[in-house]
Parts: C-alpha cells; structure tokens; sequence
C-alpha cells in the first residue's frame, strides 16, 4: 500500500511540476502573431504552389502583412477575389487582376516531328534535356515526359501524342509549370487573348521545317499583317507583345505554317 | 577519456540506435527523402536527446532509486520528456526563429520518439555515470544523423532508378534499409581492435 502511494505520488508531484513548467512558459513565452497573417492566409487558395515567389501561402501572407508595398496581385489562383479579400483585411486596394493560363509554345506531338533517337533514361524532362539536348529532332520544343505536368497542382496538364496539353478550365495561371520546364517552353499568357504562337525554335526557317512540319519557319508574314505592330521577329521566332495586341486575329489566318493558335 | 571516446565510437557505430537496435525506425522511413530533411531532423534528434538524458538521469537517480520506483521509469520518463519538448519548441519559438523555423517541424515528431526514451532508459540499465550518459546519448545522436544521412543519399538515387515495378516505393526502401544495416555490421570489432 505505502509503496503505491509513493509511487502515486512521486508522478503526480512531477506531472504537477512539469505542467506548471510548461504553462508559465507559454504565458511568459509567448510569441504575438499578427492575427492579420492567418486571415490573409485564409483568403489565398492554399494550394503552396510557389506561383508567387514566396514559399508558399503561408509565406506569402506574413510578406504582405510585413511589406505594406508588396504587390498583392502575384497570387495568380487566386485571382481577382483573393486581391479584393486581402485588400480588405490589409486596408489597401489591390490593383488590377489579369487571369493568365499556361501555354505550351510548342505543336510538335508525334505526328509533325520525329525523333533523332530512342531515350531510355530517366523519365523526367530535366533528365532527358541532358541527353543532346532531347531525344526529339527540334531541340527547343516540349519534350514530352511531363515535368510540368508532375508539378501541376491542379493536375491540369496531360501529356497526349508526345507533347503536353494544358486544360485552360482547370489552369489557375500559377505557373508552377513555367518554371519546371527545361526548355522554357510554356509561357503565361492573359485569358482574354486567342492569339498564341505555338512554337519556340529559334532556328532558320528552311532547318526548321526539316525537323518539324509545325514550326515557325520566321517568315515574318504575321508582323507585316498585324495592324497594331504588335508582333516582332527575333531570333527567327515571332513573339507576340499583348499589351498592343487587340486580338483580331489577323495573324493567325496569315500564318503560312498555321503555328499561331487560339 | 579513452573510456567516454570507447562510449561515443561504440553507440555510433556498432550499436547504432537505428540500424542496429532498430528503434527510431518510423522517422528513419519517413524523413528520409531528402537529405536536408534529414539532416534538419537529425539535429533535432541530437539536441532532444542530449537534452532528455540531462533531465532523466537525475531524476532516475535522485527521485526514482531512493523512494524504490526505478519501474516508474518508462511512465516518468515519457512524461518529462513530452514536456521538455514542448518547453524547447516554446523556447526556439521566442528567442531562436530561425533555428525554429528549420527544426520547428520535427519537434512535435520527437516527443514520443522511441530513440530518444531508448537512450535515456540504456543510460538507466548500463548504470552509466552522469557524463557516460552523456556521452551515450550524444553517440546516439550522431548515429540517428549518419543512419539517416547515408540512408537518405541512398534513397535519392533507388527512386531515380527503375525498380521492378513489384518492389517499386517502399519495399525497395526497406530492401535498401536491411542492405544497409547489415553493412553496418561491418563495424563490430573494429573498436575492440582499436582501444584493445
């Protein structure tokens, strides 16, 4: 009885010890949090893809509640309601929101280009990149072995025939893809414009078209056609400036090769 | 000395807390996918430990041996140390963000971690002395960090290869995981040898 009783007692007086240890410690201890950054975490999506440039949502909303002269609109799945709420809870307004999708500056699947060998490495696009360059004939184009679609946190990317297509319902615009792609070659481009060149060789035109039937021979027709000037030609590759372009989409019906798309 | 470098070379290697007496065994599976994290919750485990053994001991010997309640051991130490964890996460928390920041996340993993309550109830049952202990632990610690650094670089490479897709993910881990132990059997004899 007497050596239960100790027993009882000795690990209640040390259970009573460390409890009143830890419960002065968290009063004394404690750490203020601005209460602002967990509401401006609620307003972001949570998804952490890092579109934003910070280490996820979390990082992002301490940033903006540090720095009153962040811009609030790099979130970009957030869109134009995460501003809005973010700039109630912060007291400042938001500026404007552009809705961008990922695009692949690519068309070269299977049945338009080749490959110059068989790749049996790792199934990774950064992996392949490293092997020549890639094993298709155009060394600037999609690879095809999905690093941007393993990134996706909206699983909006799927590889089909040899090159990656981007689902523009689901594609938030964070560009998580953009950044993981060895070729750089998908692009973030406004929701509004249906005008995209589809290809990223810089070659000549005549090297192009031996390696891929849809690429961009640089002929420069678009630039001539296009009214605003908002096309220009370099490196042998047209590029498309959307704060001039008004998206009538002369271009893309003077294109010889069809390789602006919508 | 010799003896506390016998102690440290000893835990480290040939009786290394993961590999050799398998305890820690779920963060060695679950942190160890990249090095850095695994080197983050290696640190982590080296302080908890060290820590523990400095707090455990004393009441072992002072609190629990005198009054005859050496069996309360696994109860008072499991008790001591979930609240030292938690007293050290609040610590970091205020005075040290940065070094919270990075070991923050393993903290709460470690409180009912059963290497850091194997180290303790050892130092109990080898009847080490208060600086043995120490020594014991902190072996015990640099061991959990080499187990789980070679283990980690080992891991990174099997999941760049392609494994039969029957042992794909974790069975080629454990597979790893024995191949691994069992090289560390290499080791027994090798402190004998040295200090005779």
């Amino acid at each position: 009885m007497n050596v239960i009783v100790i027993a009882i007692i000795v690990v209640t007086i040390i259970g009573i010890l460390c409890a009143a240890m830890l419960s002065v410690a968290s009063k004394v201890m404690a750490v203020e949090v601005d209460e602002r950054v967990p509401k401006v975490t609620a307003c972001l999506p949570g998804a952490n893809c890092g579109g934003c440039g910070f280490p996820g949502c979390e990082g992002y909303a301490a940033a903006l509640v540090e720095d009153p002269d962040l811009d609030l609109t790099l979130c970009a799945p957030g869109g134009a309601a995460a501003v809005a709420a973010m700039g109630e809870i912060l007291g400042r307004s938001g500026g404007e929101m552009v809705k961008k999708f990922a695009v692949i500056q690519c068309t070269g699947d299977c049945n338009t280009t080749g490959n110059k060998m068989e790749y049996k490495g790792i199934d990774s696009c950064a992996g392949g990149k490293l092997m020549f360059g890639g094993a298709g004939e155009c060394t600037y184009g999609c690879l095809g072995l999905g690093d941007c679609a393993a990134v996706c946190p909206e699983n909006a990317i799927c590889i089909e025939n040899g090159i990656a297509h981007v689902d523009t319902r689901v594609c938030t615009g964070c560009g998580a893809c953009a950044k993981v792609c060895p070729n750089n070659v998908i692009a973030l481009v406004p929701e509004k414009f249906n005008v995209k060149i589809a290809c990223s060789n810089k070659d000549k035109g005549a090297a192009v078209r031996k390696k891929c039937k849809a690429g961009c021979i640089g002929c420069g027709m678009c630039m001539k056609k296009c009214p605003e000037g908002a096309i220009t030609l370099k490196d042998n590759l047209a590029s498309i400036d959307y704060s001039k372009c008004t998206n009538c989409g002369t271009c893309k019906e003077s294109c010889p090769v069809k390789c602006i798309i919508g | 000395m010799k003896e506390l470098i016998v102690i440290l070379l000893t835990t480290v290697f040939i009786n290394n807390y993961v590999l050799q007496q398998f305890l820690g065994i779920c963060p060695f599976l679950g942190v160890s996918k990249k090095v850095d994290q695994a080197t983050g919750m290696s640190a982590a485990v080296i302080f908890v430990m060290l820590m523990a053994t400095a707090v455990t001991w004393p009441i072992q010997n002072f609190v629990l041996n005198p009054n005859g309640l050496g069996y309360m051991q696994t109860i008072v130490f499991i008790l001591v140390i979930a609240s030292l964890v938690q007293l050290v996460e609040i610590v970091l928390k205020k005075y040290i963000p940065a070094l919270h920041a990075s070991l923050g996340v393993y903290l709460p993993l470690i409180t009912t971690n059963c290497a850091v309550l194997g180290v303790c109830i050892s130092n109990i049952d080898s009847e080490y002395t208060f600086i043995q202990a120490i020594f014991n632990s902190l072996g015990a610690g640099i061991g959990f960090l080499l187990a789980m650094v070679l283990f980690a670089g080992v891991r990174s490479r099997v999941e760049e290869n392609n494994a039969p897709a029957s042992i794909k993910g974790l069975p080629i881990t454990l597979i790893s995981a024995a191949i691994l132990s069992v090289s560390f059997f290499g080791f027994a004899g090798v402190i004998d040898n040295i200090f005779g």
